[in-house]
């Protein structure tokens, strides 16, 4: 099917130069700045703030910047990486937002690391986590994150399009859907013991919504390897989606004719549908969700169609009654 | 329960008159709980300031403040069935403190709420209150709490007579089935421990109720004489002195 790439520059996105000159001296000190406040307290002044200069260093490959002027990119103040390591929801770990960057970091084997791609293709295939890394240029993403929990993050993600690896196995004329299986082992995690949901965690896209230039394979964070508390060592990322879509940790992805069931629908049909998208309009059945708090500030701002993506992705739900398809 | 001697093997043991401590212990009691009660606030408002609640403390603080509340508002429930088991009865001259702090702690919880998460913006509070039935919930809830509250000092029991008093105050049976209710529908249904843990000690709570009036009708059950009509009120605790003369 026809793709529509949106246009490079949106006019939504071109920044006045003045808001660009300003920006620059907020990354330098959020950058900077953050890093050095948590070394002095650390006591390790050069090593670590040569680490978040040198981005890409511990084997992982060089990555293009997103910069003002790409449509990747968000003049949104970052999340600190302290905070998206220590709060998330990552149930294989444990129900706290706390509990994956407690134990995820000391349990998950991330090397060696298969992915299996099969089902509706014409050339299944398993790719080792460093093939994975190698599959296509990698770049930096600003992506705003929203939990359907009602807080959000701005997340400086590493990855590739899945397109490009979806291009390399190239789906059949059947597949209409994608299946994301996540690891569930019990050693490596120990939440998924517990049958607080059906484990392994699966998740789902429309083929087209997994073609979206916008749907990321997450393979960083911060110009790093993910850590295991975000889904290491490879995961999805679907920005105008509630976050739990993006599944973590993935090792296997299914190309199927029918739409799969993902964990969230199965657990809770009326809560969590297939589709997900935030959406200002369809209220949770427990909250509303025309507004969120983005982790850091102190007000709650509105929530936006799509998570602010609208103007990319709208056109994909053409004709679709979103308040049926949440 | 007064000590009913089992069948002696020596002298049958003389029951010793419940412990009541004087004044000054009573006093020094309170004063003490007062401290205790305290403490989950100022740990909470500590770690609120100091940064000790992670990314989210809003949202930690709301959930923490509705924990202490219904913790509050089950002690508070414990203090009949524990009084009348150990037949330590001035235990139930610190009940009208911890039902306080329950409604303390509730208060807190929403204020935290129509503060700090909603900012005060009627209509962020108005969504919420039309699309959270939850949300509803709660507020009925600490709605019905008032006026348990507000009648907690001895010149309303006068003012209302100790019957009237003791009627309206069975509403916190109401309050701690809808705050239970509350607490259930608002978390997320796989992560029910904690609150099927609060259930479950409501079950025994109200069921130790339901069972200790449930033997007091029966003509068999606790020597009341057959075709007396029964108490309809078992466990008088208006007047401090009443309760030490319940029928043996």
């Amino acid at each position: 099917m026809l793709i529509r790439r949106p246009a490079d520059v949106l006019p939504s996105e071109i920044t006045s130069p003045a808001t660009f000159a300003r920006r620059r001296e907020l990354l330098a000190a959020l950058g900077l700045g953050a890093a050095g406040a948590a070394l002095s307290g650390l006591g390790l002044p050069g090593r670590a703030l040569a680490a978040s200069v040198e981005r890409g260093g511990n084997g992982f490959p060089p990555v293009a910047k997103a910069a003002p002027g790409s449509p990747w990119f968000s003049d949104e103040a970052l999340t600190p990486k302290s905070t998206i390591t220590s709060y998330g929801n990552f149930y294989e770990y444990g129900v706290d937002k706390t509990d994956p960057g407690k134990y995820a970091p000391g349990l998950l084997k991330t090397r060696p690391w298969t992915v299996a791609v099969e089902g509706e293709v014409l050339k299944p295939r398993t790719f080792a986590i460093d093939d994975l890394l190698k599959l296509a240029p990698l770049e930096e993403r600003i992506y705003r994150l929203r939990c359907v929990e009602g807080w959000s993050m701005v997340v400086p993600w590493v990855g590739f399009p899945l397109a490009e690896l979806i291009k390399k196995v190239e789906p059949t004329g059947n597949a209409k859907f994608v299946e994301f299986v996540t690891l569930a082992d019990p050693v490596q995690m120990p939440g998924v013991r517990s049958p607080l949901l059906d484990w392994p965690y699966v998740e789902g896209l429309r083929l087209d919504e997994a073609r979206h230039p916008l749907t990321l394979l997450g393979l960083g964070l911060y110009g790093e390897a993910l850590p295991a508390q975000n889904g290491a060592p490879v995961r999805l990322v679907v920005p105008w989606k509630y976050g739990f879509k993006s599944a973590k940790s993935i090792v296997k992805i299914r190309f199927v004719r029918e739409q799969p069931t993902s964990t969230w629908t199965r657990a809770a049909p009326s809560e969590y549908g297939f589709y997900s998208n935030v959406n200002p309009e369809v209220a949770h059945p427990r909250w509303s969700q025309k507004s969120e708090r983005r982790l850091g500030e102190f007000r709650r701002r509105p929530t936006l169609p799509f998570n602010g993506y609208a103007d990319q992705v709208a056109s994909l739900y053409a004709g679709m009654d979103l308040k049926k398809n949440f | 329960m007064h000590p009913s001697p089992a069948t002696p093997r020596r002298a049958a043991p003389i029951p010793l008159p419940p412990y009541t401590p004087g004044r000054g212990m009573l006093a020094t009691i309170k004063i003490v709980l007062f401290a205790v009660c305290l403490i989950p606030a100022l740990r909470l408002a500590t770690a609120f300031l100091g940064d000790g609640l992670g990314p989210n403390p809003i949202e930690e603080l709301q959930k923490a403040l509705g924990f202490w509340t219904l913790t509050f508002l089950w002690i508070t429930l414990a203090v009949t069935p524990l009084r009348q088991l150990t037949g330590q009865h001035w235990l139930v001259r610190l009940r009208r403190m911890l039902g306080l702090f329950a409604f303390f702690y509730g208060c807190l919880h929403f204020a935290n709420w129509l503060g700090l998460d909603m900012g005060f913006d009627t209509e962020l509070i108005l969504d919420d209150l039309t699309e959270r039935p939850f949300a509803v919930l709660g507020f009925v809830t600490l709605l019905l709490m008032a006026p348990l509250a507000a009648t907690s000092s001895n010149r309303a029991i006068k003012l209302l007579g100790g019957k009237r008093w003791q009627a309206l105050h069975r509403l916190v049976y109401a309050v701690a089935i809808l705050g239970m209710a509350h607490y259930l529908w608002g978390v997320k249904k796989i992560a029910l421990t904690t609150p099927l843990i609060f259930a479950a000690l409501l079950v025994v709570l109200l069921g130790y109720r339901a069972w200790d009036r449930a033997r007091r009708y029966t003509p068999a059950g606790r020597g009341e004489a057959p075709g007396e009509m029964p108490r309809v009120v078992p466990t008088v605790t208006v007047q401090p002195v009443r309760f030490m003369e319940r029928p043996k």
